[in-house]
């Protein structure tokens, strides 16, 4: 079974954890033209790599970022979306 | 008698003529090259051949021929789709597979079933009788059964799901068929080879060569080769060769995981498909039965197979059918499934000349394979999307037009 680390609940199966795809950043919806915004909602990066993904720990619903290789399927780093922004700030 | 088979094997008084011819050297230059020798790729290589007369033609492949996809999907051949440009594309493919094996002179076990797809909720069978309806409307055998007539068709069907989610009914589709899928690949591989076109397997395609928006030549493991027109059939790697020509696209990759179990005398005739289950279940000639869910939860570039999918897929069988419980599985496997965000298809030319796409077939791509090919074949030739394909193009991302096939396999819905 493969092993997911929620950063709350710490490893638990995948089996318990929603996934809910690439982080990517949401043009301003108002100012937006309409290419762009058709582009943001239905476009995808489907090139294997390092990702930065949402995913859901189901049973505690805790929302938190992982990094992926989507090649391997190694799971590299999660952390909590406030630890990102910290990481950035 | 061993011995005079052993002899028989060992003489070369009978000698097997090889399926195709074997290639060496890419020429410098081809009138079009295909990337991709799936069921797709050399379909359109057959019918550029027999219909065009087109065959300085390339169909290059990275493995093995039919080694993607083609060889690793549940073959369910059907065309009982909720749109109406879904239904009458499958209906014509199903139309081009009953005479195959007759054209190629090759067994494609191509075996006509009846296909069930079963309602477990009253939401289901509604859905299946909007399915029904817009199937009789364009002539396509469909209608709604009840759970008697499912028990006469599989006697073995526990109906009532151990009373956890009876089955309430289904849609059934007579014309619902399983073919041997390599066969396909190997039917529509030498027909072309014959007509002198050349598959190239061991060859990867790195990227394709553009000067001024249109296509001048690919560039492969095996050296680069100049030419005007490429059909780009490569399923679940195909995002990675439009990232190359700065194209993007919808298409996600997530693997689709499939597994067999050990021979049984025959006992199930039709193809049973469960939605809410998660079950699609059908019994070769062989005597396997062979099974897949649904898509696996998350992206993967990858054709690893997990334990979680074998037993979530055994429970959901032995709840149709209990006395299953002894039964071995012998093998599993997974294929990359190029899905779109409508569960229709990518088809036909881009915003590159000479640039053609065949794409986002998913989990339902090998039923379609003879009628893309013949599609795609008409769309390189002349440079015009095919009537069939008109709905399926790049472009309806851009402008919202997406065609929301929910009749797909292995989605829920
Ligand atoms: C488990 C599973 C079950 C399925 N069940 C069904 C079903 O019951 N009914 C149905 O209709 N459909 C089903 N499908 C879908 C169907 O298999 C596919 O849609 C269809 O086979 C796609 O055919 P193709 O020729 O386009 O792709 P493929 O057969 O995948 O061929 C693409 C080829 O391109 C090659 N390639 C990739 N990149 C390169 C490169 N850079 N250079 C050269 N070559 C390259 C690959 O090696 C591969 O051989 C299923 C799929 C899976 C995975």
């Amino acid at each position: 079974m493969k092993i997911m680390t929620c950063p709350i609940n710490g490893p638990r199966p995948i089996t318990e954890f929603a996934y809910g795809g690439e982080v990517r950043p949401m043009p301003d919806p108002n100012t937006v033209d309409d290419a762009t915004w058709a582009a943001y909602i239905y476009n995808r990066n489907s090139i294997p790599g390092i990702k930065q993904e949402w995913w859901c720990h189901v049973p505690s619903n805790t929302w938190f970022i992982a990094e992926r290789n989507t090649l391997t399927d190694e799971i590299l780093r999660t952390y909590l979306y406030a630890e990102a922004q910290e990481g950035v700030a | 008698m061993p011995l005079n088979l052993l002899k028989f094997a060992l003489s070369k008084a009978h000698p097997e003529p090889a399926m195709f011819t074997p290639r060496d050297r890419l020429k410098p230059s081809y009138d079009a090259v295909i990337i991709g020798a799936g069921g797709h790729g050399l379909a359109a290589a057959y019918y550029l051949a027999r219909d065009y007369g087109m065959t300085n033609v390339a169909v290059l492949e990275k493995g093995y021929l039919g080694g993607g996809n083609t060889g690793r999907n549940t073959t369910i051949i059907r065309s009982n789709y909720l749109t109406p440009e879904g239904v009458k594309f499958y209906d014509e493919s199903v139309r081009l597979w009953q005479d195959l094996s007759q054209e190629f002179d090759l067994n494609l076990f191509y075996s006509n079933r009846g296909h069930f797809t079963l309602a477990h909720t009253d939401a289901s069978l509604r859905t299946m009788r909007w399915r029904a309806e817009v199937n009789k409307h364009f002539g396509i055998a469909s209608e709604l059964v009840g759970p008697e007539e499912i028990q006469k068709a599989c006697p073995q069907m526990d109906v009532s799901c151990g009373g956890k989610a009876p089955v309430l009914g289904a849609l059934y589709h007579a014309p619902g068929s399983i073919a041997r899928h390599d066969a396909v690949a190997w039917g529509y591989g030498r027909g072309a080879d014959q007509r002198g076109v050349e598959i190239h397997q061991q060859t990867e395609v790195f990227g394709i060569q553009t000067k001024a928006g249109k296509v001048t030549g690919v560039q492969t493991s095996k050296g680069e080769i100049a030419t005007e027109k490429v059909l780009c059939a490569v399923a679940g790697s195909t995002p990675r060769l439009l990232h190359g020509l700065g194209l993007r696209s919808p298409l996600y990759i997530h693997p689709l995981q499939a597994m067999v179990s050990e021979p049984m005398k025959p006992w199930l005739d039709p193809i049973i498909v469960s939605g809410s289950l998660h079950v699609y279940v059908s019994q070769t000639a062989r005597g396997e039965l062979v099974m897949g869910a649904s898509l696996d939860p998350y992206e993967l570039h990858s054709t690893r197979s997990t334990l979680d999918f074998v037993e979530g897929l055994c429970a959901h069988m032995l709840e149709l059918f209990p006395f299953l419980s002894h039964v071995k599985i012998v093998r599993q496997w997974a294929g990359m499934a190029d899905m779109t965000p409508d569960f229709a298809p990518i088809m036909g030319k881009t915003e590159i000349e000479g640039f053609y796409l065949d794409a986002g077939w998913g989990t339902w791509g090998f039923k379609a394979t003879p009628i893309c090919g013949k599609t795609m074949a008409y769309t390189l030739v002349h440079d015009r999307n095919h009537d069939l394909i008109q709905d399926f193009s790049l472009d309806r991302f851009k402008t919202f037009a997406l065609v929301g096939e929910k009749g797909a396999a292995s989605v829920g819905h």
